[in-house]
């Protein structure tokens, strides 16, 4: 049991990573992008919110039966990384936003190009905002990959609900306890970083 | 030859209400003129105007001898010099990077950029020693300040364009900077445009006052021409600083 726990966990976090991973390779520069055509905001921001409003298991059964997809852990990685991108996203967009315009133009008056404009003041000022987007999404994450067990993805979703069908508390608790410890560890180290690029003040 | 001339500009806004209207001014190279009238009478976008943040809606602003709008925006700001208020300094990053931003950007070596943030502090009266590795929260307001001075000079630009530099400090060190600016501009000889609201700090750093209200330039003076001026903005701005 030791050992179907140990490589379930390992399952379990590489399910997280992979898809907070995308999710955050995708969704930053979506949402610089979309800081610099805020014409796009509401829509893209609106499209995914539908799909974060989606249930889990609901979005799971929807992408089941799409060509390419099927039961396993390809389908839980795209459903997880549906998931994990609408925080970042959001965090994104929400954090460049937030830096002072005076800031800005500050920068811009003194010539930066639009590229170091970015580079050198709004991600710094947003990157705590932007962190605490991926450490949600992670958080999320470890939760969402527990109830992706049933259509194949593995992890310590199968030790709870092969646990539950077979009245095996051990089992369940097997997979429920380190799912939690799991998530409260991913919080509490991404929370430390977000603290640490908190702008002084 | 005019450092900067504004030839009879307008701007409107975007609703199409006008913030500047004919509106023409003359600095000659090396002088420091002061901008000063009532809040609200287009000081800061006769200012924004000439680094380019703004677009004439009529008229012609000529800076170095091209128009403003022939320049590449990115060049044009990185020779003119931009002090504002103490909000402008970069709260993420510590006084020696501040002042070190124009020179990065523009592709300075870092020995040579370093020098040259050494030697601006030391200009503005802090050692780098000391200061260069604070954050602005770290320093009084009229410090940040100083900062904001050696980081709008770090590029070595011909012109320097000040918004309220000073407005928000406490009346002695407010009075002390404008000096120390006044000693500085002189020593350097770089071209100033000063915006300020207060009679007084006018008089203290410049040569010449342009008196701006209601987007234009009314009148325009020689600081011993101030006191007998009976136009009623300067009357008010008298009265307003005490004179």
């Amino acid at each position: 049991m030791t050992d179907e726990i140990v490589r379930a966990t390992l399952e379990h976090c590489v399910l997280v990573l992979v898809s907070v991973g995308v999710a955050t390779a995708v969704g930053v520069p979506l949402g610089v992008w979309l800081t610099r055509r805020t014409a796009w905001q509401r829509p893209v921001l609106g499209v995914a919110n539908v799909v974060q409003t989606i249930p889990s298991l609901a979005l799971f059964g929807l992408l089941i039966p799409l060509p390419l997809f099927g039961i396993g852990m390809r389908t839980a990685l795209v459903a997880l990384t549906l998931y994990a991108l609408l925080p970042i996203l959001r965090n994104t967009v929400a954090g460049i936003a937030a830096v002072d315009p005076a800031l800005r133009e500050a920068a811009v008056g003194m010539g930066m190009t639009d590229a170091q404009l970015l580079r050198r003041v709004e991600l710094p000022l947003a990157a705590s905002v932007i962190f605490a987007g991926i450490r949600v999404a992670t958080v999320i994450g470890v939760g969402l990959a527990t109830i992706a067990a049933p259509i194949g993805a593995g992890g310590l979703g199968t030790l709870v609900f092969s646990g539950v069908a077979s009245l095996d508390d051990t089992r369940i608790l097997g997979g429920a306890v380190p799912a939690a410890l799991l998530a409260l560890a991913a919080d509490g180290a991404l929370g430390a970083v977000e603290r640490r690029f908190r702008t002084p003040r | 030859m005019s450092a900067v001339a504004f030839d009879r500009v307008a701007v409107r806004a975007d609703g199409g209400r006008p913030i500047l209207e004919d509106f023409s001014l003359e600095v000659a190279s090396g002088e420091a003129v002061a901008l000063v009238g009532p809040s609200g009478g287009g000081k800061t976008t006769a200012l924004k105007l000439v680094n380019a943040l703004r677009r004439p809606t009529a008229g012609a602003v000529v800076v170095g001898g091209r128009r403003t709008t022939d320049w590449d925006p990115i060049a044009l700001r990185r020779r003119t010099g931009w002090v504002i208020q103490e909000i402008g300094l970069f709260p993420h990053r510590t006084v020696a990077e501040n002042v070190a931003t124009v020179p990065e950007i523009s592709g300075w070596d870092p020995a040579r950029t370093r020098a040259r943030v050494a030697e601006l502090l030391a200009l503005v009266g802090l050692d780098v020693a000391r200061y260069g590795d604070r954050y602005p929260h770290e320093l009084s307001g009229g410090q940040r300040q100083r900062v904001g001075v050696a980081r709008a000079l770090a590029a070595d630009p011909p012109l320097v364009l000040l918004d309220e530099p000073f407005a928000a400090l406490d009346p002695v060190t407010r009075f002390a900077l404008g000096g120390e600016f006044r000693a500085l501009q002189r020593q350097l000889g770089r071209t100033a445009l000063f915006v300020t609201h207060d009679l007084r700090e006018a008089l203290r750093v410049a040569d010449r006052l342009a008196v701006v209200a209601e987007g234009r330039v009314r009148v325009r003076l020689a600081p011993d021409e101030v006191a007998a001026c009976d136009d009623p903005v300067v009357r008010a701005l008298r009265e307003a600083s005490g004179l």
